[in-house]
């Protein structure tokens, strides 16, 4: 499966266009993780944690996306965006969503 | 003696404002110490935020790349904003912090592709978010995102 955020694959020809695919999570983090950032917050710098559990997040719903358009035939997600929203207090919905395509081989 | 422990929580906040203050630069200074050096590092990793790849010379392996940061204000600086909110203005406190987010989420996202042989990023999009919004601890930290597509230029 093939992930870019152009309308094309460099170097590939579109053969079919399949629609919109999306996957997302909805985060909460966990009060260990918490409490280091209630710390953090007193020195400033990095949130490790955070930074890591959203990538994990983000990750997760790249698969989902990924998984959505294989479903459907395809072999290629083209014009890939994220969206990042705050749902309520402490969790945070990730979205990854773009146009699942059939390159040509080649 | 008596009057530490009678203003205990103004010596709490004293000694938070001043551990903020000491740690924080120590941090901020060290993190652009970091920044700088690996953005040499990763010069030759370009990245565009342009669309349309240049005509005239083929491109290898397209691939999604990601880089991000969640980072944190420190004690003194949420202080010096909060002060800042009541005269309005720049808010010089908080441009260092998405600075730095976003320079590492660029950095990160440069080394990402670094690491699958590319050499180029196209179409480059940057996000900031106050992801854990509403929490008290978490209110005063941002994550920057930037994603992009990295080719090899053949």
């Amino acid at each position: 499966m093939i992930l870019t955020n152009l309308e094309i694959v460099p170097g590939r020809r579109v053969e079919k266009h399949l629609g919109l695919v999306h996957g997302s999570t909805v985060q909460a983090k966990h009060l260990g993780r918490d409490l280091m950032a209630s710390l953090k917050n007193i020195v400033g710098g990095e949130l490790k944690g955070y930074t890591e559990l959203l990538e994990d997040a983000r990750a997760e719903a790249v698969e989902r996306m990924k998984a959505e358009a294989g479903a459907i035939g395809a072999n290629a997600v083209v014009n890939i965006r994220f969206s990042t929203a705050s749902i309520t207090a402490g969790a945070a919905e990730l979205l990854a969503y773009g146009s699942a395509v059939i390159l040509a081989e080649g | 003696m008596s009057y530490i422990v009678d203003y205990y929580e103004f010596w709490i906040f004293v000694w938070l404002v001043l551990t903020g203050y000491v740690a924080g630069t120590y941090n901020e200074r060290r993190h652009y110490r970091s920044i700088r050096r690996r953005e040499k590092e990763l010069k030759d990793v370009l990245a565009f935020a342009v669309r349309t790849l240049p005509a005239g010379r083929p491109y290898e392996s397209a691939r999604l790349v990601t880089g991000s940061a969640v980072i944190s204000v420190d004690y003194f600086k949420s202080i010096l904003a909060a002060l800042r909110k009541v005269i309005g203005g720049r808010v010089d406190a908080y441009e260092s912090l998405v600075e730095r987010a976003r320079r590492e989420a660029i950095l990160r996202m440069k080394a990402h592709a670094a690491e699958e042989g590319a050499d180029m990023i196209f179409n480059v999009k940057l996000e900031t978010t106050r992801v854990f919004q509403g929490e008290r601890s978490a209110a005063q930290s941002v994550e920057s995102l930037a994603y992009g597509t990295a080719v090899k230029s053949a």
